[in-house]
């Protein structure tokens, strides 16, 4: 499986954030934000993806709504642009739910269904016509058809076919959500269905049109900057694998961008591991089978959802972005605190977290060093005030929560992490069988990551996962383990 | 042929924002592909972005004295593939 696959649709939706952020830096933001469509798209312009360039313009405009942070499916098309923006300027804070659906890019994807293809030889075994348990497979001039008022979508046809003749035709966004909260409904537009979505961004990555954007709070943030309030950056350990600098020239890099201040996500991990440690400790003393992580907003949105019976095994110990933001806050009563994220799933967190006030994935940062024409690679380097240790700088890479809350168990304790490295619908069966029989039999303390990879592998990623984890590895290697800190600093 | 092809993948921020991080697999599968008939590298910004609107078409690279605009794994394979032939 390839993580973070390149993705001409994220290449359109970065263009319209650096464009919205230009417009937000002129005088008349609402008419820049307007006038968007028609510069990527311009008069004679051929259209690359679609009939011509008014339906692409028209879509670029439900991009550009998206961008603004507002719901596509709830704005009215006859709406001005400027009207738009001003409502997004008087708005004090962003939206409930974080995703919205382009449905006019649906009508590209059929219902999800079993399809026999022509090269159905109408073979003499006829494994499809047996094996169907619903009678849905007949015989008719020589080919298999299916009727679609019996066939139950269970693909055992397809399976059995010897010319793997039939095949599953799958709508991405559906295939992708691992707790079937999107689906085609009666106009074949995809609808997120909020009681049941995790947040955890599949959709997003997997929609081959880009149909699934996330509302960006983009616009939120410049304004309280413009207003000349003391916005300060919570950055999670992820954004250090994903832009071409080391990390001290990020931070000067964001400072740049109008931040009075950047803060280490990892600092908050650090307190995380200590108390999930503790935690551990007591339970198993206590007699308790296993426990939970509790740091991915995914897997937290998916307990609270779909697996209520897992709540006890799961820590209480918050998470680094909660701990951080405490800490932030204590420090600066006055200032608006912005997380910056690999994944939807945060946002979800940051709406429930009164200390977390926006949230901007990297997309969005990226995009806007661009549109402030500010190169990272170089930028001066500023120091952060707290070194965070290099475990809790590793919670972005699958296995590394677990591995840094073990090192600060005590050795008589026996501890086995357990890595769900994904969410999908096996990974969810396990973790429902694991609260089911009140233990897991792989190991006690299992860590669990919705994105495949950790946070590197999270929607909102820049950087391919390869480079990414190389880079955030080099970042580890050189900060102070919390196992031996002074020969990690001796050997530096 | 003596000399040998230049690839440069810019990698400056907004190349590598725009698609550039997916290109760094190039610095190591073109040398596996072409051996030393290729000199790759990863380059800092190329200074191609800077002009008006033409972020909207980066990430760029350069193959000798061709730029590729939206460049991609495949067009600069193509793009080495032709001066080869």
């Amino acid at each position: 499986m390839v993580i973070n696959a390149p993705r001409q649709t994220s290449h359109l939706k970065r263009e319209i954030l650096i464009r919205l952020i230009k417009a937000f830096y002129t005088d008349d933001f609402g008419e820049n934000a307007r006038l968007i469509p028609y510069q990527m798209r311009p008069k004679d312009f051929e259209a690359p993806y679609r009939c011509c360039v008014y339906k692409e313009r028209a879509i670029l405009r439900d991009r550009t709504i998206a961008g603004l942070g507002l719901s596509i499916e709830e704005t009215d098309d006859s709406i001005h642009m400027a009207e738009l923006a001003k409502k997004v300027l008087d708005r004090e804070q962003p939206e409930e739910h974080p995703l919205t659906v382009l449905q006019t890019a649906c009508k590209g994807c059929v219902p999800s269904r079993i399809y026999v293809t022509d090269l159905c030889q109408g073979c003499v075994a006829r494994p499809c016509v047996n094996t169907c348990k619903f009678g849905a497979i007949s015989v008719k001039n020589g080919k298999s058809v299916i009727d679609p008022d019996k066939c139950k979508n269970c693909g055992m046809c397809a399976q059995v076919c010897p010319y793997q003749a039939i095949t599953k035709i799958i709508v991405p966004c559906e295939s992708a959500c691992p707790v079937g909260a999107i689906a085609k409904d009666e106009n074949g537009h995809a609808k997120i269905d909020f009681e049941k979505c995790i947040s955890c961004g599949k959709c997003v990555s997997a929609c081959p049109f880009g149909a699934v954007h996330e509302k960006s709070q983009i616009i939120d943030v410049l304004k309280n900057i413009k207003a000349g309030k003391k916005v300060i950056a919570m950055v999670a350990p992820a954004m250090f694998g994903q832009l071409p600098c080391s990390p001290k020239q990020l931070k000067a890099a964001i400072q740049q961008l109008g931040f009075a201040d950047v803060y280490e996500v990892a600092q908050g991990a650090d307190i995380t591991t200590q108390n999930e440690a503790k935690e551990f400790e007591e339970r198993l003393v206590k007699g308790e089978e296993f426990m939970t992580t509790s740091c991915c907003a995914g897997y937290n949105e998916l307990v609270d959802k779909h697996i209520p019976e897992l709540k006890p095994f799961r820590s209480d110990t918050k998470t680094p972005l909660y701990y951080t933001a405490e800490i932030v806050k204590k420090e600066h009563p006055d200032a608006v605190t912005v997380f910056f994220s690999p994944c939807v799933a945060k946002r979800r967190e940051a709406l429930k977290t009164d200390t977390v006030d926006y949230v901007l994935n990297y997309e969005e940062i990226g995009a806007w060093f661009i549109a402030m024409n500010i190169k990272v690679e170089d930028c001066a380097e500023s120091e952060f005030k707290t070194e965070s240790s290099a475990e809790a700088r590793n919670y972005a890479v699958t296995g590394g929560v677990a591995k840094a809350v073990k090192t600060l168990i005590p050795e008589e304790i026996p501890v086995y992490p357990v890595v769900v490295d994904g969410l999908n619908k096996q990974s969810i069966r396990d973790l429902k069988k694991y609260a089911k029989n009140g233990v897991c039999e792989l190991g006690n303390l299992i860590e669990v990551m919705a994105c495949t990879g950790g946070c590197l592998g999270g929607n909102a990623t820049v950087n391919a996962f390869k480079p990414a984890l190389k880079q955030l590895t080099n970042y580890v290697n050189e900060s102070k383990s919390l196992k031996e800190p002074d020969e990690a600093a001796e050997s530096k | 042929m003596d000399k040998k092809i230049s690839v440069k993948v810019c990698l400056g921020t907004t190349c590598f924002v725009m698609g550039s991080a997916n290109l760094q697999e190039l610095i190591d599968t073109v040398p596996a592909k072409y051996g030393d008939k290729v000199e790759v590298s990863g380059v800092p910004c190329l200074g191609l972005c800077s002009i008006d609107w033409e972020f909207s078409k980066a990430p760029y690279v350069k193959v000798d004295d061709e730029v590729i605009k939206e460049a991609t794994v495949e067009k600069v394979l193509k793009a080495i593939d032709e001066r080869l032939k």
